[in-house]
């Protein structure tokens, strides 16, 4: 089973699919030919190098590599996560997000490693580093929807919320309303992406393999696993984002601080 | 069961001192914006705030937020709601209760059934009344409870709480009307703007 190769010439065959949608946009005036070349040269550039990266850290098995280049990733993912939501808490939505996205990525990724996946060294970039970087998309999406889920809808909640802790309600249960939706809005998207695969779509890392020469079962057992790490990492991270980003709302009075949120 | 309030105040408004006898009425008039509904959030110990607030000998510092809050409560002037009907905002267990607080005050019984976006202004600043009342708290804060009202449920609220009074239950009413606030409160304070307490 050797991956068939691709060559520069092959692929320069394939984006003639590029020039007809630049075509395309120039003929029917619209207008998204600029972004449509710049976005396709960061694609290529970004891809080699980051393809030269890898290269060079798989051939390295240098742990200090690998953990500087899994920081790196995680912190861009806790960006990603901070500034999603429209509101900001005082002093930053990095304070929610950067526990949470760094503290499960870890804990997932070394679970994964130690358990189902095994390579040796168990920090092997060559298993690491893709498995990381899967991680943190599910957790990223999870952390920045339930992030958003309560920084966005606490105001509008506001009089709900109040009217709770006026009865004499604790904070928790009076703000449990809005952190159960704000956590379920956030495990749609993985829960989906289990409904569908297979089914609907055929999930990328598979379809990777797939194209790549893999046998179909094999590619399968290594999904059915990704996948289950994909839940288990975006629960995880939905369920913590929306109780610390809850939590940065509420003071030892057991009051809702909304000029805490800007 | 007086209350004794010592110099509470926020970056907005105050300090307040003042103090009224248990089982008594405090009818609190004032310009919209002067601060009434500040210091009544203040007291229920729902913004943040600095003095000292004793009620019935008890030092609110010493109580936690939510039994302070179940001993005095407060009804705002916007009530709040989480659930879907008007029926899940109340106690299962004490239907016959709330049933018989909402025919004093002529909140139709079918209401309980509906959505809460069905219940008009009125009928919600009374159900807000009644889940308050529901559990028995010695202090109440009331911010124009009738200021949506007809008349006649004006009427029915004034006796409802004149009832709570005489039980020994101690009120603030805030209201707009100062014919109101003489029929109602034991004594009468006028906030000037700033939050200043006048007679």
């Amino acid at each position: 089973m050797t991956p068939l190769s691709l060559h520069a010439v092959d692929i320069a065959i394939a984006a003639l699919l590029l020039v007809v949608d630049a075509a395309l946009s120039i003929g029917l005036r619209l207008r998204f030919h600029r972004a449509l070349l710049i976005a396709s040269v960061r694609m290529v550039v970004q891809l080699v190098a980051v393809g030269y990266l890898l290269r060079y850290v798989f051939a390295g098995h240098s742990p200090w590599l690998t953990a500087i280049l899994v920081l790196a990733m995680s912190l861009v993912a806790v960006r990603e996560v901070a500034v999603r939501p429209v509101r900001r808490l005082v002093g930053g939505n990095v304070l929610v997000a950067l526990p949470n996205v760094l503290g499960i990525v870890l804990l997932t990724a070394c679970f994964a490693l130690l358990t189902a996946i095994r390579p040796h060294p168990w920090y092997d970039a060559r298993y690491a580093i893709p498995l990381v970087g899967i991680l943190l998309g599910s957790i990223l999406n999870a952390a920045s929807i339930a992030l958003a889920g309560v920084l966005d809808n606490v105001r509008q909640q506001r009089d709900a919320i109040e009217a709770q802790l006026m009865l004499g309600a604790t904070f928790g249960t009076a703000t449990a309303p809005l952190l159960r939706r704000s956590i379920r809005t956030a495990m749609v998207p993985v829960i989906n992406q289990m409904a569908a695969a297979g089914v609907i779509t055929l999930p990328g890392t598979m379809t990777g393999q797939l194209l790549a020469g893999a046998d179909p079962v094999e590619a399968v057992k290594y999904q059915i696993l990704l996948l289950i790490l994909l839940t288990g990492a975006s629960c995880m991270a939905a369920v913590g984002t929306a109780y610390g980003a809850v939590a940065r709302l509420r003071d030892d009075r057991e009051r809702l601080r909304l000029d805490r949120l800007r | 069961m007086s209350l004794i309030v010592e110099g509470l105040r926020n970056t907005l408004v105050g300090p307040f001192t003042f103090s009224v006898k248990g089982g008594q009425c405090l009818a609190m008039t004032g310009a919209s914006g002067s601060g009434k509904t500040l210091l009544l959030r203040m007291i229920a110990d729902l913004d943040p705030n600095e003095g000292r607030i004793t009620f019935a000998g008890i030092d609110r510092a010493s109580l936690s937020a939510p039994d302070w809050r179940r001993l005095v409560a407060l009804v705002p002037a916007r009530s709040g709601w989480w659930a879907d009907t008007v029926a899940e905002h109340f106690p299962e267990d004490r239907e016959a209760e709330w049933r018989a607080l909402a025919a004093a005050l002529f909140v139709p019984p079918a209401l309980f059934e509906r959505s809460i976006e069905e219940a008009s202004t009125g009928e919600r600043q009374r159900l807000a009344l009644i889940r308050a009342l529901l559990a028995e708290p010695r202090l109440l804060l009331l911010d124009e409870p009738t200021a949506s009202l007809d008349p006649v449920s004006t009427q029915a609220v004034e006796a409802l709480i004149a009832k709570r009074l005489a039980a020994g239950t101690t009120v603030i009413w805030v209201t707009h009307d100062a014919a109101q606030a003489d029929r109602v409160g034991n004594l009468t304070r006028h906030m000037q703007a700033g939050g200043v307490l006048a007679t």
